[in-house]
């Protein structure tokens, strides 16, 4: 187990090892919902509630059921049921309780069902052998970088709505150029905390 | 063993929280009894909270129509909610035109019932009834057309206006869903609806119906439509269809016909080969005229008639502008867009013509 303090590891989810612009994962939300900075801040905020709090659920069931029967080859799937049956209940509860961000949240909620940013996030934890703070903490940063990423790149993509970008690359290609680049500024980041 | 032990754990975490959520559910989505007000106090309904909109007006018995089974993307199940349905969903822009969207027209699948809620729906739709009946005839009109007749068990009498068409339900592998047909018989047939079918390739109404036979037992909603047949003897009745757009036509023209033998009537039916239905009747009634235009007559048939697309015989055929006509036109949507410029160069006015695409 690492002795990195959780605070490190939050700061470093965030900017040296973004899941987005490092890792590459939640992809497919992060080009579909990179419109309009409104809805990537829902979004955003949806994929940090999630993913802290499934990080969560999975350290427990991973070290008190996973590991103790010996079953560790069975995370994957047993980790995208938790995911699917959290986001579901989220779902209800928020609906519940708050209709207003049930509407502004409502259609994004089941889109982090398949985000494979949160998924990415517990698989991380357990093959960097996080204690349960560390994994909370990265979770939590986690979140808040694929948050930052996404916000940014809908930032960018909102001003390019003036600019006169050539024809083959509108849309998602040019998305993705930029993600590239965003992705290499980041790396500037690198080497100011290491938690691999 | 070693293969047992990762099922059954995997087994039991899903069981788990399945019964969590199980539990949440019913602790969460609980929003009681609600008032349903259906135009302005006309029907008042006590509905159980947390469904859509569409399954309470089911279970009220208040048809509506519906295609795809509540799954949102027929865009069939309009209704105007006056208050209580929440905002307008990003599932249901696409379905409307900015018009209905500040009238507040929604899709009835997408509203979900969780306080009092006033709608508005067209009187019509308060007529509509479920039946259950039963397949009486079934008849081969070409290779891919039948005409299916039911007689109707509970209830036992159907009203409508010639023109309208029933729901019916087909069974499907995602669940039942919900196909419209414009009935065939005329009004006057209270006991039976009978409906033609083109069978489409993997259509699932279709496929459905073509294969029925004699004694099935059929479910179905109507009558829905607004097709409304001018009661004054002296307008002339014009129609206009091809291929399985015979249906409502032939309602139609059983309808005019039977309440006024001398009424001017005339059909315009674009086909393949000329259906016989109507011969007897020309021959009864001297001011029905019928044009077919085959769209291939057979080599070396004596087929002296019209050929090609149905509007231009219309063009060539239909005399006098200043004539008081209704029009019904059923087909294509392409072939409804060029009927209607023809009609409209002679003069027929837009609330006088009836359509129906597919």
């Amino acid at each position: 187990m690492s002795e990195i303090s959780p605070f490190l590891i939050l700061i470093a989810a965030i900017f040296t090892n973004n899941i987005l612009l490092a890792n590459f994962l939640g992809m497919c939300s992060f080009l579909a919902v990179s419109k309009q900075v409104d809805t990537a801040l829902g979004l955003g905020a949806a994929v940090i509630f999630v993913t802290t709090m499934t990080t969560a659920i999975n350290y427990g069931v991973y070290h008190f059921v996973l590991v103790p029967l010996g079953l560790t080859i069975l995370q994957y799937i047993v980790f995208i049921a938790v995911i699917a049956a959290f986001v579901q209940f989220v779902e209800m509860f928020v609906e519940r309780f708050s209709l207003k961000l049930y509407h502004a949240l409502g259609i994004f909620l089941p889109l982090i069902t398949v985000n494979c940013a949160i998924l990415g996030v517990s698989l991380f934890m357990i093959i960097r052998s996080y204690s349960f703070w560390q994994s909370v903490a990265f979770g939590f940063g986690g979140g808040v970088g694929w948050m930052l990423a996404i916000v940014l790149i809908a930032g960018l993509r909102q001003k390019m709505g003036y600019s006169n970008v050539p024809r083959p690359f509108r849309g998602v290609a040019i998305a993705m150029v930029i993600t590239g680049v965003m992705a290499m500024a980041f790396m500037g980041f690198a080497g100011m905390v290491n938690i691999q | 063993m070693e293969f047992l032990l990762p099922a059954l754990v995997f087994g039991g975490i899903l069981v788990g929280l399945a019964a969590a959520l199980t539990v949440a559910e019913r602790l969460l989505v609980n929003y009681g009894v609600c008032k349903l007000d259906i135009n302005d106090g006309d029907r008042e309904f006590d509905v159980d909270g947390g469904q859509s909109l569409l399954s309470a007006l089911n279970e009220s018995k208040v048809f509506i129509p519906s295609a795809c089974g509540g799954r949102g993307s027929c865009g069939y199940c309009k209704a105007t909610v006056l208050s209580g349905g929440g905002p307008l969903l990003p599932t249901e822009a696409p379905f409307l035109t900015r018009a209905e969207i500040r009238s507040g027209v929604r899709l009835a699948c997408q509203v979900k019932v969780r306080e009092d809620i006033r709608i508005k729906i067209p009187e019509d739709f308060l007529n509509v009834k479920q039946f259950a009946a039963t397949v009486s005839e079934m008849k081969t009109l070409t290779h891919d057309m039948v005409e299916a007749t039911f007689a109707l068990d509970e209830p036992a009498v159907i009203e409508q206006r010639a023109g309208q068409y029933i729901q019916l339900t087909a069974p499907s592998p995602e669940g039942p869903v919900q196909r419209a047909y414009s009935i065939s018989s005329p009004p006057s047939d209270t006991e039976h609806v009978q409906i033609v079918v083109r069978l489409v390739p993997g259509g699932i109404g279709s496929t459905y119906i073509h294969n029925l036979s004699e004694g099935d037992e059929v479910s179905f909603t109507g009558p829905y439509g607004d097709f409304r047949l001018n009661e004054d003897p002296d307008v002339e009745v014009v129609c206009v269809g091809g291929g399985s757009g015979m249906a409502p036509l032939k309602n139609v023209i059983l309808t005019v016909l039977e309440h006024w033998p001398e009424r001017k009537c005339s059909l315009f039916f674009g086909c393949r080969t000329t259906a016989d239905v109507f011969e007897e009747l020309a021959k009864k009634h001297p001011n029905f005229k019928i044009v077919y235009a085959l769209s291939e007559p057979e080599e070396g048939s004596s087929w002296a008639g019209e050929t090609g697309f149905i509007h231009l015989s219309l063009d060539r055929h239909l005399e006098g502008a200043e004539a008081a006509r209704q029009a019904f036109l059923c087909g294509p949507p392409p072939m409804i867009e060029a009927v209607m410029n023809v009609l409209e160069n002679k003069g027929v006015k837009d609330e006088d013509i009836f359509y129906d695409e597919f």
